[in-house]
């Protein structure tokens, strides 16, 4: 079945990273599968109505990040899933939202052990694997 | 070939004493599809018919592709599509007519195209156009302008009073448009979700002054909204550079701010808040913001930007 993309305008999250956020959230989720074709730019910026540089910008930023590759006139395919930054610098770009939660949940007043199950449930819902299935490069 | 399908300079307009664009000076990267916002009676309407040399500027110029506008030779007319204020028709005729008449003038018309939007606006071609609605008045207007091929479409408000599924066809047919590179789109607006969709620059006229121009995301990206939460009444606030408006209710402030800098942080820090949030702000807040009375109006021109963007 072909990915449905859905995209909002009026909201804080501009159209291009709301595209990004779905391919993402669709691969780690296993709903786009290695190898699956992407409308082209100009296909999906027609689907969406909207303006084709915003697509391109998003299939830019997802091409950055290994998620898809796009060969010129071949189309745009989800990529085999690969690590593109070290360990190191995952863990220093996970590091600004761990303290976030930590920060906000404490002053909150919620317990660790409270902060760690409301975490689970929203990762329950994204479908995230709890096992890794990313191949280290 | 030039960069820009239009650039003005220090572009002004004076009725009688009263100033209706002041000094602009805009550079619409050719390619682009470039939103123009503001109020009513801000100069969006004034600014575009002197760029289409339909009213002479009091000073300064403007140069539309390649051209000064208030010289514009026919073949650059030829190349211009306008698409008015309000979609004037000549009302006895019939959309056939209207066709034959508008295709005798230009060489490069496009029969299928101009029967394509047509269809989707659902047009009858033997209905008098002083008999159709709102919104089959503008595709129709839309769809004699398309059919010119124009390297430049210019369009005054072409979403006011269209209902949403007109507005949609629109907005398809300017996507459409965009598949011929290099061809430029100018249109102004007051529908901002539409504006978020199609447009790639921006810019804001606020009672006549430019005081925006820049890409899209660029100008989401300067504009921030801080929650400040305290503990009781929030304190008075200090001058904030770049404050655009500020609303206080029992416990919280509310900043929205442009172009902040280092020292926000710092100001920020010294009210002694309980917590800072920083809140994303949708298109249609930022420009809200921009627009509103409170506050100072910094200014996001970007022209080392756009000369970027174009290169």
């Amino acid at each position: 079945m072909e990915f449905a993309f859905s995209i909002s305008p009026g909201t804080g999250s501009p159209i291009f990273r709301q595209i990004v956020d779905q391919v993402r959230l669709a691969v780690v989720s296993g709903r786009l599968a290695p190898g699956t074709q992407l409308p082209s730019v100009r296909a999906l910026a027609e689907r969406l109505v909207v303006n084709p540089n915003t697509v391109a910008k998003a299939y830019g930023e997802l091409s950055r990040e290994g998620i898809i590759d796009g060969q010129q006139g071949r189309g745009v395919f989800i990529a085999e899933p690969r690590q593109i930054y070290t360990n190191a610098e995952r863990s220093r770009r996970l590091a600004p939202f761990v303290e976030a939660l930590a920060n906000e949940g404490v002053a909150l007043g919620f317990t660790s052990e409270e902060l760690l199950e409301s975490l689970r449930r929203r990762l329950a819902k994204m479908d995230v694997p709890a096992s890794s299935r990313r191949k280290p490069s | 070939m030039n960069d820009f399908a239009i650039k003005t300079t220090g572009l002004t307009r004076y009725f009688g004493g009263k100033c209706a664009v002041d000094q602009v000076s805009l550079a619409v990267p050719r390619g682009s599809v470039f939103a123009l916002l503001g109020r009513n009676g801000s100069g969006k309407s004034t600014l575009t018919r002197m760029l289409m040399g339909l009213l002479e500027p009091t000073r300064g110029s403007a140069n539309v592709l390649g051209e000064d506008c208030r010289h514009l030779s026919p073949a650059a007319r030829g190349r211009i599509g306008y698409v008015a204020e309000g979609h004037p028709l000549i009302d006895w005729m019939r959309v056939r007519d209207l066709e034959s008449f508008q295709k005798s003038f230009y060489p490069k018309w496009d029969g299928r195209l101009f029967k394509s939007v047509v269809d989707q606006f659902g047009l009858p071609s033997d209905a008098r156009a002083g008999r159709l609605s709102r919104g089959q008045r503008a595709g129709l207007s839309l769809a004699l302008t398309l059919a010119t091929r124009p390297q430049l479409l210019v369009m005054d408000d072409p979403a006011m009073g269209l209902d949403p599924v007109a507005r949609r066809t629109l907005l398809e047919a300017m996507i459409l448009v965009t598949r011929n590179a290099g061809h430029t789109i100018f249109f102004s607006s007051h529908v901002l979700d539409d504006v978020e969709r199609v447009a790639d620059h921006v810019a804001i006229l606020d009672k006549s002054v430019l005081r925006v121009s820049c890409p899209v995301e660029f100008f989401r990206a300067r504009i921030k909204r801080l929650v400040l939460t305290f503990g009781g009444t929030p304190p008075p606030l200090p001058p904030i550079p770049g404050l655009l408006e500020a609303r206080r209710d029992l416990t919280q402030l509310r900043l929205t701010v442009a172009n902040p800098g280092p020292e926000l942080e710092q100001l920020v820090a010294s009210l002694g808040a309980q917590a800072v949030t920083e809140v994303a702000l949708s298109l249609e807040d930022a420009v809200i913001a921009y627009l509103g009375e409170r506050g100072e109006k910094p200014s996001l021109l970007q022209s080392d930007q756009l000369e970027a963007v174009a290169s």
